[in-house]
């Protein structure tokens, strides 16, 4: 009862700071600003939150933070658009969407799709808050319980997942989240500084790859050469199917499916130090485990897109506990909310322990205020998304162009280098090539996002259990067996069993024919051939960094031993096998009319270009030959789509005031902004 | 002569002609790039969006300050970019910090950046304090010498960072302290500590008094010592912030072979220097011309001698010594050099200790 005593008050007071007209103007404004910046991929709520830093000093508290929260709360319901629509995975919260929603699109159900899943992030959204009110109270000795190796097994049972997007070759989908694990420890390591596959003389791999990179490298790039080799628009036969009211309907009628996953949402995403990474994979599993036909999933299944969907809007709820509580922030854009707050006002309100003693109301008014604004940005995307999804029907050659130039500013303000676009060609020829024998996506995905978390979390946790067994076996045992790890094993176990049965029926690159033995065995020879080069270099580490080497030998070991049994499987099986798998021999890629290589050089193209000549210049150029040549539209269409697509990009770098990538023209001469 | 007492004594003077030349520099209508060499989410992006808008009201013109961001290669990245730069027309401004200074002082192999070729506008500094737990705390009596036999656990982001200081601090004092690599941040660390993973914590002086206070009147941690603050003749003395806690320094006296003299106090020493009261720098390029640097100068002056400065640092960025003009550039010089003798016995110590060589 004590603490209800202090909380209804504090709640009353919250809502009639919320509810005054000029707070519910600034909320809508900044969910307004939101849904404009979150709807370009890669850019997301930490440019949005930038933008508005300046704004932030001496502003009137409960202002400030409606305008910045209003803009927060919108970014991983926005990109849902471009993930849905492109297959352009907006961030990290929207990749597990893209599995089902894009395949939607194509099936000319864009707008069912998208109008799930605003429907599911506006319930998720508010389930969190609910949730959160209460649990806020209590929240500190729980989030204090879940240590190193309970945030182990969280990143374990996320890896687990791999299990159920494996295909229909488990070792391929084993072999290809290896991989991903591989790449994703490519750089200068955490905890001894040793380089792995990097070198000083190439400081841009000494960081490692970005996760915007990998995601748009991964998923976006395969789709848009795809789809641009046949020459159709993404809705097969440019035909819209159902409309927004079915995928309310389908919300509705999954809705406990959304419940389950906003409940994880929120518990995920209480736990500092993962973020998003895990949330959307842990949903999109239990999706599927809950669904009695699993054969949808992967071709265009809605319960694919309302699982991650509900649990994203939640998590963002959920992260707000460390971020308060602790002052620590769980995500990049909660990082700078926390430095924001302090701007604001005289600066009383400070984020940590004491913000539940001293500021309940504030606390109170922030989870509320993140609700208002998913209700409200959600409305306004339903309402537009039966507008923006005839997008699908455009003959895609007309969106191509636009969609090279929106992943490649994407990729390139992930780390402002020239190399983002380089690494940007390469990640996507990998993609390209997974997609094409059938090695899954996901799984690889899932292992480069968990690659850092897994290798911190077990160095870390073996460090202090080490420790602690030196005290004592029992206090060592204590510490790595708590009850929360054993149930997170359980749960695991249960997860694997049940993914590993159903793995076959998931197929998420759809039924891929087999042929010819030699390109599937040469691209297996190939990744092979990096792991073994990888595990050489890992080998090389001094072992008095142990730390840095031991990871990238046990999951690159691991990874090889699949290559090497899948290759001794090549050799025995028939060419008609499953393991062969490769979309160039039957189907749509092979009745494309335009080659790989042909339409991948239009790419390269415009990364060359911005290599000599700068970003913007390269544009003009890319989009005025690829507009006449490969789309052959008259020069007066060509002038206007690339006046617009300039345009675009000018007006979207100008407000955030972001660069572009230079060139060597720029090395040589002063131009003024943009073309500098 | 010592940082404080030029700041107070020479930069004021200086500041008197700078306010009178720099008449002429206006930035009316343009803007200013503040660039930072960390990412969005960092203390260094604290630091320069609390100074951002107070500098934009100064500066002649009220140009609009704007930071940037470009993280990389633990800012060495930024930094070597900057070294590129030249003066165009003033609008570029960049700041480092410790972790900046640090790969400097190291010779690490990505550094391509020379701080002497810099202009340096302003610089500040914070404390920090280090904590034990409770039950460890007991058995501190103000010196270590019961706490040689206890094996401590410490979160830490990377030995050769910031880190670099209280690592050596403990292992001069005979303490045996087991880092845990590869923390992102000093919460992390302070989580971990909290939740009774790591059993010795440190934080600087800000985020101590954010939440590590709230531990130690929970009793839940016991303050061990501050690193201390420089006093006008170049002493470490007491950190006025936290008066009533001890000094490493007097920590080590009172403690059986800890020596405040010699080769390992003077490396800990300097690289204290470089890492805490002269923790960030704001630099402009080479080549800035003097009624430049004087314009920038006279702005941050006015910013610290805000009637309501003191209030509004310490509730943001901490109670950081600001110094400007002359004092900004005697606080860059040390916090940037240090004897050869200092860095090989670092250099050598890292080796020894966490097998880390910087070739």
């Amino acid at each position: 009862m004590d603490i209800l005593a202090t909380a209804l008050p504090a709640l009353g007071d919250a809502w009639a700071l919320i509810l005054q007209p000029v707070v519910l103007g600034y909320l809508v404004l900044g969910v307004v600003m939101g849904l404009a910046v979150g709807v370009f991929p890669g850019l997301g709520g930490i440019a949005g939150l930038s933008l508005l830093l300046p704004f932030m000093f001496g502003m009137e508290p409960v202002l400030g933070l409606a305008l910045m929260i209003g803009m927060v709360a919108v970014v991983p319901t926005s990109d849902t658009f471009a993930s849905v629509l492109m297959g352009i995975p907006g961030s990290s919260a929207s990749q597990a969407t893209v599995l089902d929603g894009f395949p939607l699109a194509k099936r000319g159900q864009a707008a069912r799709a998208l109008a799930a899943a605003f429907s599911s992030s506006l319930f998720g959204g508010l389930v969190g808050a609910l949730f959160l009110t209460i649990f806020i109270l209590v929240a500190r000795p729980i989030v204090l319980a879940f240590g190193l190796p309970e945030m182990l097994m969280i990143t374990i049972l996320g890896l687990s997942m791999v299990a159920v997007l494996a295909g229909r070759v488990a070792l391929k989908g084993l072999a290809a989240a290896g991989l991903g694990l591989m790449i994703g420890t490519i750089g200068e390591a955490d905890a001894g500084g040793s380089l792995r596959m990097a070198t000083y003389d190439i400081p841009y791999l000494t960081d490692g790859l970005k996760l915007v990179i990998v995601g748009l490298g991964i998923f976006a790039v395969p789709e848009i050469v795809s789809l641009l080799r046949q020459d159709r628009s993404i809705a097969k036969d440019a035909k819209l199917g159902a409309g927004w009211g079915a995928g309310v309907r389908d919300w509705f009628a999954n809705k406990w499916l959304s419940v389950r996953c906003s409940l994880i949402g929120v518990l995920v995403g209480i736990i500092p130090g993962l973020g998003g990474s895990v949330v959307d994979w842990i949903a999109y599993g239990h999706s599927v485990q809950t669904t009695k036909d699993k054969s949808n999933f992967g071709k265009g299944e809605i319960r694919g897109v309302i699982g991650p969907e509900s649990s994203n809007n939640a998590k963002e709820g959920g992260g707000l506990v460390p971020t308060l509580l602790f002052g620590i922030p769980g995500s990049g854009s909660m990082a700078i909310f926390i430095g924001a707050i302090a701007l604001l006002g005289s600066g009383d309100i400070e984020v940590g322990p004491s913000m539940l003693r001293d500021n309940l109301d504030i606390t109170y008014s922030i989870v509320w205020l993140l609700a208002l604004a998913n209700v409200v940005g959600t409305l306004l995307c339903i309402a537009a998304s039966g507008g923006i999804a005839r997008l699908t029907t455009i003959r895609f050659t007309y969106l191509a162009p636009f969609l090279f130039m929106l992943i490649s500013f994407a990729a390139f303000q992930s780390g402002q280098n020239f190399e983002d676009l380089l690494a940007l060609f390469v990640i996507g020829l990998i993609g390209i090539f997974l997609r094409r024998f059938d090695w899954s996506r996901p799984a690889f995905l899932i292992g480069f996002v968990l690659s850092n978390p897994v290798e911190k979390f077990s160095n870390q946790a073996f460090q202090i259990a080490s420790f602690r067994f030196r005290k004592s076996f029992e206090e060592g045992m204590d510490y790595v067996f708590s009850p929360i790890v054993i149930v997170l094993i359980i749960v695991t176990v249960v997860s694997v069993v049940l993914g590993l049965r159903q793995a076959k029926s998931i197929m998420a690159e759809g039924d891929v024919q087999s042929g010819s033995k030699r390109a599937p065995l040469v691209f297996l020879l190939v990744i092979s051939a990096y792991l073994v080069t990888a595990l050489i270099n890992a080998w090389l580490i001094p072992n008095f960094n142990l730390t840095d080497k031991i990871v990238p030998l046990v999951v690159g070991g691991i990874a090889l031993t699949c290559c090497l049994i899948m290759l001794v499987q090549m050799m025995l099986r028939p060419e008609t096998d499953v393991i062969f798998a490769d979309k160039e021999v039957s189907g749509e890629d092979a009745d494309a009319p335009y080659g790989l290589w042909s339409t991948l050089a239009w790419f390269a193209a415009l990364i060359g270009l911005t290599f000599v000549v700068g970003f913007i210049l390269a544009l003009v150029g890319f989009m005025t030959a690829f507009l006449r040549v490969r789309a052959g539209a008259s020069w007066q269409k060509t002038a206007i789509l690339t006046a617009a697509g300039v345009a675009l990009m000018c007006v979207m770098a100008g407000a955030l005031n972001r660069d572009f990538p230079p060139g060597l023209l720029q090395d040589a001469v002063d131009l003024p902004w943009p073309l500098n | 002569m010592t940082i404080r007492t030029l700041a107070s004594t020479v930069a004021a003077a200086a500041l008197v002609a700078a306010t009178a030349a720099s008449a002429e520099v206006d930035f009316s209508g343009e803007t200013i790039e503040w660039v930072i060499p960390f990412s969005e989410t960092g203390g260094s992006a604290k630091w320069a969006n609390f100074f951002a808008p107070l500098l934009s009201e100064e500066l002649p013109g009220n140009p609009t300050v704007v930071v940037k961001f470009m993280p990389g290669a633990g800012s060495t990245k930024g930094a070597n970019w900057f070294q590129e730069q030249e003066h165009e027309d003033g609008t570029l401004m960049f700041g480092t910090s410790g972790s900046t200074q640090f790969p400097y002082l190291l010779g690490d192999p990505r550094v391509r950046y020379e701080y002497s070729d810099w202009v340096p506008v302003m610089a500040s500094g914070t404390g920090g304090v280090a904590y034990l737990n409770a039950e460890d705390g007991k058995k501190f009596d103000g010196s270590a010498n019961n706490l040689k036999d206890i094996d401590f656990i410490y979160g830490s982001q990377g030995a050769t960072r910031l880190d670099l200081v209280p690592l050596l601090a403990w292992q001069m004092l005979g303490m045996n302290v087991e880092p845990v690599f590869g923390i992102k941040g000093r919460g992390d660390g302070r989580l971990m500590f909290e939740r009774g993973e790591a059993t010795i914590d440190y934080q600087t002086s800000s985020a101590y008094l954010g939440a590590a206070k709230d531990l130690v009147d929970a009793g839940t941690a016991v303050p061990m010592m501050t690193w201390g603050a420089l006093d006008d003749d170049g002493n470490i003395v007491r950190d006025p912030t936290f008066p009533d806690i001890p000094t490493f320094k007097e920590v080590c006296e009172a403690t059986e072979g800890c020596e405040t003299s010699g080769e390992a106090w003077d490396a800990w020493k300097a690289f204290f220097i470089a890492g805490f009261p002269v923790q960030k720098i704001a630099f402009l390029p080479a080549g800035t011309p003097d009624d430049v640097r004087e314009t920038y100068e006279a702005a941050f002056d006015a910013v610290r001698n805000r009637d309501d400065f003191a209030e509004i640092a310490a509730k943001r960025v901490g109670k950081y010594p600001v110094f400007v003009g002359e004092g900004a550039a005697r606080a860059t010089k040390e916090g940037t050099t240090v004897s050869a003798d200092a860095k090989a016995f670092v250099t050598n110590w890292l080796q020894e200790a966490y097998g880390v060589s910087l070739n």
